[in-house]
């Protein structure tokens, strides 16, 4: 029996649940520095001043740097694969420090001291002058003539525009009978809100600088650090030890550099940054807000002629991932619902807003919810059941992507549908819940989402791995598709020891913690990519693994390599299973030959130039308190289909989390600002509404396992897809129970009452 | 590492009052979950605290001998809840307190800290102000009680005189307040479990002995208002009333007399509004329901 | 500028009378973190919002990171650390959060464990809206609380004798 698609507990169970795992600050030395941040206390402007010197005078402060010490290196920040093309390299607009601030919460100055409270004190001593700029904070009055800008080199804020035409949209519209529906769908700036804010420490060592840092892509971290301090690449050192949560904003160079740079400013000496909730909201990354204007052109039995998609995305103040995310949201729509005519534009613009980046879904959350409220709409103005009108118009079996050859094999749209429908009961509630008619109405609302594994054909997929044959017969995995929290390292145990022919995935130890010095070169954890990814160089060097070990088996056993297996840990002869010696007689008689020594090991690259679809859908019933505009949830459910699971347990729980997200977007996350200052109103937990445990009905996850082809263990995309259907399914609810349409997220109480009231539902 | 100038800890009460004379500029720190936020904030960086939290006097619910409910200030939100004493004649300012936070919070949390700081959205304060507490002060030259209503002077402002050395030592119920009356409360926020009130609203009830009256309905809002309030307006329309649906929905609309809240990004001035009113409806249907009454 | 003010405070943590000397400006979590090296008492906040921080102070639970370090005084505290027996043995609602996938990241696991670990002292079966209400001053960002709700629940019953079939789905 092998270990994959097999229900295992999670290889660092035992340490998370002793409390022994050790995070960044767990590892962190004892006479290392505070550096704290002094952060802009307006929108936009430029720095006149610091006045450092009654900073400098508080006992225990070592150092003030300020945006006028640090070097005029531009440098990115997005966790982008490096491109050897000038053209395709992300847009280097950072420094480490800004005299040029841009939104409220932007880096001025640092200090660093031997205690907190001296750094602490420190950055409430420092006085800093500026000139004020008038600040923008919309993404569409950014766009306007006259509107303040940003940065030099992108007039007009527009960092950049990208366009899709297919057909012919004018002509097309033009149709006999054809009804026209039209909708402005906005969705909000949120954050990421892991558990363990970003923090990280680094030090000089033999000339070199080492960072260690919570993130979820060392080998990128690594790049981007030499970039920013220009060093070469190679001169820096990226530790991740285990992380406490990611979601895209640890996919981003947040204070690395400015941690390392402080170091090398005094004498290499460890230096701590360590970000607060309220920072982590602000001056790290947010989801981008993305607001989208949709023309659809339908006929009666619901079959789409054309349609106009335009997408705004409010990029805040800094390029970061910049337009790749409205770009796959944007491509999206050519996808899941095909249509012959189509005219899309997406832009992505700066705004006096913290800066966007990825966070879990990457354009497809805010596309989702767009995209499946403008469905809705449609079968609401056809009079068609929403449900029934996806089944007719979703993605058909044997669709096609030109661009990156994607393939859906099997019907997966509708199998999930179909699976999701009878979870939720959907034909008698439906009925049922249409006679409500008082202040407690229920509904059911369906989403669906499109998504693709992995960031292949735009940029470079690789991954590297490293097999170490044990003494005892286990085997030593590592790579750079990191742990944060998934459970990767789990399912690579899981694959290793099925590759190779170990007895058990405790057979693997995979090292978790990742050294830019020593783990095989890997491009972290992103795109939902790593156990897809991943499981190319895992089936690779694994291979490789087992032919080194019959190689060397052979000197022994005298048996061909063809001759043999390894099953269970043992070296067998194929014809009649005979067990001829275990792995660890064959690695100690390796290791120790006065002869012949050998350690054995294997290691290779694999360059992924596959990518694979991702499907499934959400259903929610909700139950809506029309006087006290308030939403509960019910019930709900996701189904995926992301090919075969590696791990079930692991794989529903990865959806748990997502829903859970996806919830929290539809309901209650915000990010608030000011109009009057542009500072931010609730950059805390207290104030961002993050669903706690008691917003949340059980939570169902169901699976499509359809064997992913092109996929070495049959699996793809599961990281990210749970986030991406839940807020329009809880949208389309509130529609089905009250007949209002909310086309901005979240629906909170707030929208709830505005709606209501101008839709006339509340008596007063 | 807080940014704290100097820690004096309090032994008893006398120690505090004396300790408050000696340092005027010091905050006084009882549970920690205010105080603590404000100075990680930075709004009281760098300032001296005197804790209180070790006089365990001032903790646990007792019967005084006038037949007052009497809350030692420092008595835990929790303790407060799971306290017989409340449970059997104000079970509404446990379940009110109930909804404070999360479990931890509501372990640290104290009354007296829910009051002294003179926050509108606290969740004790609409039902201290519905049930009529009296304030039990202690300083230098003794004991002194007011009523709720006058304790508060201001948002964040309550009658605790420093150059007296005053801190708040309980919460008292009179008898007359708690007697043949039953309440509930609805604390009305963006999410249903560690968070801050959008409104509170607090409503008790006696009715006749034949239930189809209403003998005394009080009712006090937190957020309607700079600080927590009575709706008098809609106390005097409904007293003497008959206990009927037609009433309560005109109770409700009475509401909009009495209180003024005000638009901010938490909420805005409609909104609160209108959640107050049907609010007011909904706990006042609720305490008819546990008085015994039939509607 | 006043000088630092240390105070000596003697307390029990996870079972062992211990004595500190600690600036009176430190946090329990301060404390616990960086005198005694119970790393489990994680900083998620510092504000009493997210629980990471969760100990239990004489039996209920506190964010360590809101009670100040010279509080502790005659306390006896009990951190995740003091769930593990001797040998590494797991307490059963350490073995449950495994067995139930209710772990992830692992950063909010200890503070949701010692409130688990409260909840279940008392010896109740609560109802599950009243089990949310008890672990509602936690948060997650990676489980959705669904398979952290099972590890207490099934552990809960698992105490009081009930939990019949040992594949209950919630």
């Amino acid at each position: 029996m092998g270990e994959v698609g097999k229900k295992q507990v999670r290889v660092d169970g035992y340490d998370k649940a002793t409390g022994r795992t050790k995070y960044y600050e767990d590892l962190m030395p004892r006479d290392a520095l505070y550096a704290r941040i002094k952060h802009s206390e307006i929108a936009h402007g430029y720095v006149k001043s610091v006045d450092t010197s009654a900073a400098e005078a508080i006992d225990g402060v070592v150092k003030v740097l300020t945006c006028f010490d640090v070097p005029d290196i531009p440098f990115p920040t997005a966790g982008h694969p490096w491109s050897m093309d000038p053209g395709h390299q992300d847009v280097a607009d950072r420094l480490l420090l800004n005299r040029h601030v841009r939104y409220y919460g932007d880096d001025v100055a640092v200090v660093i001291a031997e205690n907190e409270v001296a750094a602490m004190q420190g950055v409430r001593a420092l006085k800093v002058e500026y000139e004020e700029l008038p600040f923008v904070l919309d993404v569409q009055k950014a766009m306007e003539e006259g509107a303040p800008q940003l940065h030099e080199a992108y007039p007009g804020n527009i960092l950049k525009h990208t366009d899709m035409r297919k057909g012919d949209y004018a002509a097309a519209i033009t149709e006999e009978g054809l009804i026209k529906v039209e909708g402005w769908y906005d969705t909000p700036s949120v954050q990421h809100c892991h558990i363990e804010n970003f923090g990280c420490f680094a030090y000089e060592e033999n000339g070199r600088v080492t960072v260690v840092s919570s993130t979820q892509i060392p080998h990128i971290i690594r790049r981007v650090v030499g970039q920013a301090l220009g060093r070469p690449w190679a001169n820096i050192r990226i530790i991740k030890p285990y992380i406490g949560g990611g979601f895209g904003n640890k996919q981003d160079a947040l204070y690395e550099p400015l941690c390392a740079w402080c170091s090398t400013q005094v004498g290499g000496r460890c230096v701590r940054v360590d970000c607060s909730r309220e920072e982590t909201f602000v001056s790290n990354r947010v989801r981008h807000a993305i607001r989208f204007h949709i023309v659809s052109w339908v006929r009666p039995d619901g079959t789409m002629a054309a349609r106009k998609v335009e997408c705004f995305s409010n990029q805040g103040s800094y390029a970061s991932h910049g337009h790749s995310i409205v770009a796959k949201a944007m491509g999206s729509f050519a996808q899941i619902y095909p249509c012959d005519h189509m005219e899309c534009d997406a832009w992505t613009v700066f705004t006096n807003r913290p800066t966007a980046g990825a966070m879990r879904g990457y354009g497809m959350p805010q596309a989702s919810f767009a995209n499946e409220a403008n469905i809705d709409d449609i079968a609401k103005a056809l009079n068609i059941d929403p449900l029934a009108l996806r089944e007719k118009i979703i993605m058909p079996k044997g669709f096609r992507d030109a661009f990156s050859q994607n393939e859906n094999y099997e019907d997966s749209f509708r199998q999930c549908l179909e699976k999701g429908k009878a979870y939720i009961d959907y034909d008698r509630k439906v009925a049922e819940f249409a006679k409500d008619t008082g202040p407690i109405r229920r509904g059911i609302g369906v989403a669906a989402f499109w998504y693709n594994t992995g960031v292949y054909p735009i940029s470079l997929e690789t991954s590297s791995n490293r097999m170490l044959l044990n003494l005892d017969g286990t085997v030593t995995m590592q790579c750079g598709e990191t742990e944060i929290g998934q459970g990767a390292d789990t399912a690579y145990a899981q694959m290793t020891a099925d590759v190779v022919g170990l007895k058990s995935y405790r057979d693997v130890n995979v090292v978790s913690c990742q050294d830019t010095d020593i783990t095989p070169t890997g491009l972290g954890a992103y795109a939902s990519r790593q156990t897809y990814m991943a499981g190319f160089s895992i089936r690779q060097t694994g291979e490789l693994l087992k032919k080194k070990i019959l190689e060397y088996a052979c000197e022994v056993t005298r048996q061909t390599v063809g001759n043999m297996d390894i099953v269970d840990g043992n070296i067998v002869r194929k014809p009649d299973g005979r067990v001829l010696m275990s792995l660890s007689e064959l690695a100690m008689t390796a290791q120790y030959n006065p002869v012949h020594s050998e350690h054995i090991t294997a290691e290779s690259t694999y360059t992924i130039r596959n990518n694979a679809y991702s499907f499934g859908c959400t259903f929610v019933e909700v139950e809506v308190d029309v006087p006290m505009c308030k939403v509960m949830l019910k019930d709900i459910v996701n189904v995926h289909d992301c090919g075969q699971l590696i791990n079930p347990a692991l794989a529903e729980a990865q959806v748990h989390g997502g829903m859970s997200m996806a919830i929290g977007y539809g309901m209650g996350e915000q990010l608030l600002f000011d109009e009057k200052t542009g500072k931010p109103l609730n950059n805390n937990l207290l104030d961002y509404k993050l669903s706690t445990i008691m917003d949340h009905p059980h939570l169902e996850a169901q699976f499509v396992e359809n064997f992913e082809p092109t996929s070495p263990f049959g699996t793809k995309a599961l990281g990210e897809p749970p986030a991406c259907s839940g807020a329009p399914a809880i949208r389309n609810a509130i529609l089905n129970a009250t007949g209002v349409s909310i086309d901005q997220n979240p629906m909170n109480p707030h929208i709830l009452f505005k709606r209501f009231a101008e839709e006339g539902l509340l008596a007063d | 590492m807080y940014d704290m100038l100097a820690l004096y800890e309090a032994t008893s009460v006398a120690d505090a009052i004396a300790l408050r004379l000696e340092h005027p500029e010091a905050q006084i720190i009882a549970g920690g979950t205010d105080v603590l936020v404000q100075m990680r904030e930075g709004k009281r960086a760098g300032k001296a605290l005197i804790s209180i939290q070790k006089l365990d006097e001032m903790r646990g619910v007792t019967i005084d001998e006038e037949e007052n409910i009497r809350i030692g200030s420092l008595t835990s939100f929790t303790h407060i809840t799971s306290d017989p004493i409340i449970q059997k004649y104000i079970n509404v300012l446990g379940e009110a307190v109930d909804m404070v936070g999360g479990p931890q919070i509501r372990n640290a949390g104290t009354i007296g800290g829910n009051t002294c700081n003179g926050v509108t959205s606290a969740d004790s304060a609409s039902t201290l102000h519905a049930w009529e507490a009296m304030v039990e002060i202690t300083g230098k030259n003794g004991v002194r009680r007011i009523p709720i209503r006058d304790f508060y002077i201001k948002a964040g402002q309550v009658d605790l005189k420093v150059e007296e050395g005053e801190i708040q030592t309980a919460i008292l119920i009179p008898k007359a307040s708690y007697d043949r009356t039953y309440g509930h409360y609805i604390k009305y926020a963006m999410r249903n479990a560690m968070d801050i009130a959008t409104l509170g609203t607090s409503v008790n009830a006696r009715l006749s002995a034949d239930g189809k009256t209403f003998e005394r309905v009080r009712i006090a809002f937190g957020v309607a208002g700079p600080v927590p309030m009575r709706a008098t307006n809609a106390e005097a329309f409904i007293n003497g009333k008959e206990v009927t649906l037609a009433n309560i929905e005109e109770f409700g609309r009475k509401v909009l007399e009495d209180i003024n809240p005000r638009d901010s990004w938490r909420a805005s001035k409609a909104f609160r509004s209108h959640i107050a009113v049907e609010s007011a409806k909904r706990c006042l249907i609720e305490s008819v329901k546990l008085a015994g009454g039939e509607l | 500028m006043a000088k630092n003010q240390y105070k000596l405070v003697t307390c029990t943590i996870n079972g062992r009378e211990v004595e500190k000397m600690v600036d009176v400006r430190a946090s329990l979590t301060d404390m616990l973190r960086n005198d005694f090296s119970l790393t489990s008492v994680k900083k998620g906040c510092e504000v009493g919002e997210c629980g990471a921080c969760n100990v239990l102070i004489d039996g209920e639970c506190f964010n360590s990171c809101l009670y100040l370090a010279v509080w502790a005084e005659g306390k006896n505290i009990t951190t995740l650390e003091g769930l593990t027996g001797p040998n590494g043995e797991l307490s059963d609602i350490q073995q449950a959060f495994i067995d139930e996938t209710a772990i992830q990241c692992g950063f909010c696991t200890p503070g949701f464990i010692m409130t688990a670990v409260e909840i279940l002292n008392r010896g109740v079966e609560y109802s599950d809206d009243e089990l949310r209400k008890l672990l509602s001053g936690h948060l997650c960002r990676c489980t959705g609380y669904e398979n952290i709700f099972k590890a207490v629940k099934k552990t809960m019953l698992r105490r009081l004798g009930k939990l019949d079939d040992p594949y209950l789905n919630t």
